[in-house]
């Protein structure tokens, strides 16, 4: 079209060429992270997204994109079968050559950084709606979840000698506790609801011994909410010599949430320590 | 009677046709591996575009040049390497299980990765910088290597490798390999950690012509040098002492496949992880076929090897596309089955 007809039609909308411009060059996008396409979704970029990672499994509608793998180990070529302008992922894709070629065929890449806390969920707002070109809208959002945020903190906050001391559990395959230390998702989610970790000897996910389980003494054990080998019942897990002697045990308290919830830091964490909240402290 | 004094002679001319076939059905693997993939970009269009002096379009380029040529390189290379490599073992070690990972070089490799994965957040800064993304497959060369050498020393006392000590120590060391790369997997993050799986499991997806030039040139001098082992592994089949009552120099063989399998194996793992299987079924299903005249074996594994690799590839890249499998996973659920199924039929016919 020419440009006085361009113009006449971006007048009659009641829009300035830019901003046709720029929503004309609606980019193909593709979300790597379980917590980016949430906060692409929540910025309302839902339909400009492609083909997502297998981490990427809320909300239901991201289900339905092509599903290109685990975020370390993309395949090139299967990224670039969709023609994304755009890549928006969570710390750590690749592998590098991988990235090093999607690169050279000019694909952006723009990196969220990762972080267990109100600020770090505020940054990965930030760093989506600026790779998505809506700042606007990233900066409205970014200002509502830290409100959320700081409400459910606030609600949540309760004084050193009132707090559960809570155990987080990532599987107890063959009855070896591999639970959370420190500066994990979960030690982050745990404090936010004022909790405490009942593990702080270690970092990250380690088995834990049976002994260190029992001294750790749990008032709640916390684990992911799903199927598979890593189900355990609460009577298997209450069935470990380790946790049996825990104060956990004795009032069969276990918690099971959904991972992603859980453990995203995305727009949904304000309700995750809200939830994490009312379930350790029920009354 | 006749049918008997026959049966060599055709079975090694058998042998030597299979060259040509394996060769020509390579080249249609090839081209095959070259056209398939998760984007619609085909080989013959783009070939067309460049006869009829047309450019090709940024993304077939990219594709065809940088992602699929690479990796076609790297899996012919690859699986040629880890075939050859399993059928000198099983020629020196006189038995039909042997696989390169007795040499030491998979435990060696092994660590070396693993100690990079791992290890690679308190490397010096300078080795992080010289090295960059390249630490992984350099660790994993060296460390098959310096398994290998240590290994071959160790067994070898005044100039002459006894094989049966490098079998044994070989396991020792495979044992502290393990030992060691436990403390490092203790110590690491679940991003680490899956990191590591998806090593051993294998993969060309991160092929690019760094790594080819790389790793290409080692391999390829060794797997020629490994080919012409042929009389060698012949004479050794008759036993140690007898191979050199027929004039043959047997450290020198000794050596010689030591050395090659170290290189062209801890090469190819370094470049693509641990990929399984193929080491043990190509020789074998070649010998079932063609019989274990080495000369022609050895060339005949490394065409089916590298066929067989580049096959199983093809499948990784486009079977859940656009994701991929790893591609030990492949080689292990395809060819197990293959590899049963011809034992079972050949079974009471066949004397390993």
């Amino acid at each position: 079209m020419d440009r006085r007809s361009f113009l006449t039609i971006s007048l009659a909308l009641g829009v300035t060429p830019a901003q046709l411009w720029s929503a004309s060059s609606a980019k193909d996008v593709i979300a790597i992270g379980g917590d980016v396409t949430e906060i692409v979704y929540a910025l309302g970029q839902g339909h400009r997204l492609v083909a997502r990672d297998a981490t990427s499994t809320f909300p239901p509608a991201a289900q339905e994109l092509p599903d290109v793998g685990y975020m370390r180990r993309l395949s090139a070529e299967g990224v670039l079968s969709f023609a994304p302008e755009l890549i928006v992922s969570a710390e750590g894709a690749g592998p590098p050559e991988v990235i090093d070629i999607l690169r050279a065929a000019s694909v952006e890449f723009a990196e969220v950084p990762e972080g267990y806390d109100t600020d770090a969920i505020v940054r990965k707002i930030e760093t989506v709606g600026a790779a998505l070109d809506v700042r606007d809208r990233a900066e409205a959002l970014a200002a509502e979840t830290r409100s959320e945020l700081d409400t459910a903190l606030g609600r949540a906050a309760r004084s050193e000698d009132k707090k559960m001391r809570v155990m987080f559990i990532l599987s107890t395959q063959g009855g070896r506790i591999l639970a959370s230390g420190t500066g994990t998702g979960a030690n982050g989610i745990i404090e936010m609801a004022g909790g405490v970790n009942a593990v702080s000897s270690f970092e990250g996910y380690k088995p834990l011994s049976d002994e260190a389980a029992s001294a750790a003494a749990p008032d709640v054990i916390l684990m992911m909410d799903r199927s598979g080998d890593h189900a355990s019942t609460d009577a298997e897990l209450f069935g470990l010599p380790a946790l049996s002697v825990t104060p956990a045990a004795a009032t069969r308290n276990v918690v099971r949430m959904d991972g992603l919830f859980l453990l995203g830091f995305g727009p949904r964490t304000a309700k995750a320590v809200t939830a994490l909240n009312r379930a350790l402290y029920p009354t | 009677m006749a049918l008997a004094d026959h049966m060599p002679t055709s079975r090694v001319a058998r042998a030597r046709q299979m060259h040509v076939g394996l060769g020509v059905a390579l080249v249609v693997v090839g081209m095959f591996s070259l056209t398939v993939g998760a984007t619609d970009v085909a080989l013959g269009p783009a070939l067309l575009k460049l006869v009829q002096g047309e450019a090709l379009t940024r993304i077939e380029a990219i594709v065809l040049w940088d992602i699929r040529a690479p990796r076609l390189v790297l899996g012919l290379l690859v699986g040629a390497a880890l075939a050859v490599g399993g059928a000198v073992m099983q020629g020196l070690f006189r038995n039909p299980l042997a696989d390169p990972g007795l040499v030491g070089v998979s435990a060696g490799a092994g660590l070396g990765a693993i100690t990079a994965i791992v290890l690679a957040g308190f490397a010096p800064l300078w080795l992080a910088t010289t090295m960059g993304d390249q630490l992984v497959p350099v660790a994993a060369f060296l460390g098959g290597w310096t398994s290998t050498m240590v290994l071959y020393q160790v067994s070898t006392r005044r100039g002459r490798t006894s094989v049966a000590t490098m079998l044994l120590a070989g396991i020792a060391l495979g044992a502290l390999a393990g030992a060691l790369s436990g403390i490092l997997v203790y110590i690491s993050d679940d991003r680490q950690l899956r990191d590591l799986t998806f090593w051993g499991l294998g993969s060309l997806g991160g092929a690019s012509w760094t790594k080819t030039i790389a790793a290409g040139p080692i391999i390829l001098v060794a797997v020629i040098a490994a080919c012409a082992l042929g009389r060698g592994l012949n004479g050794l089949a008759l036993g140690e002492a007898t191979a050199a009552h027929i004039g043959l120099n047997v450290q020198r063989v000794k050596n010689v496949a030591i050395l090659t399998v170290a290189a062209a194996t801890g090469a190819a793992v370094a470049v693509s992880g641990g990929i399984g299987f193929i080491g043990i079924v190509v020789p074998h299903l070649l010998r079932l076929g063609t019989g274990p005249d080495h000369r022609p074996l050895l060339i005949n594994a490394a065409l089916l090897g590298a066929l067989l690799l580049v096959l199983a590839d093809v499948i990784a890249r486009v079977i859940i596309a656009p994701a991929e499998l790893p591609i030990g996973i492949v080689t292990a659920v395809l060819g197990a089955p293959v590899f049963l199924w011809i034992l079972l039929r050949q079974r009471g016919m066949v004397d390993l």
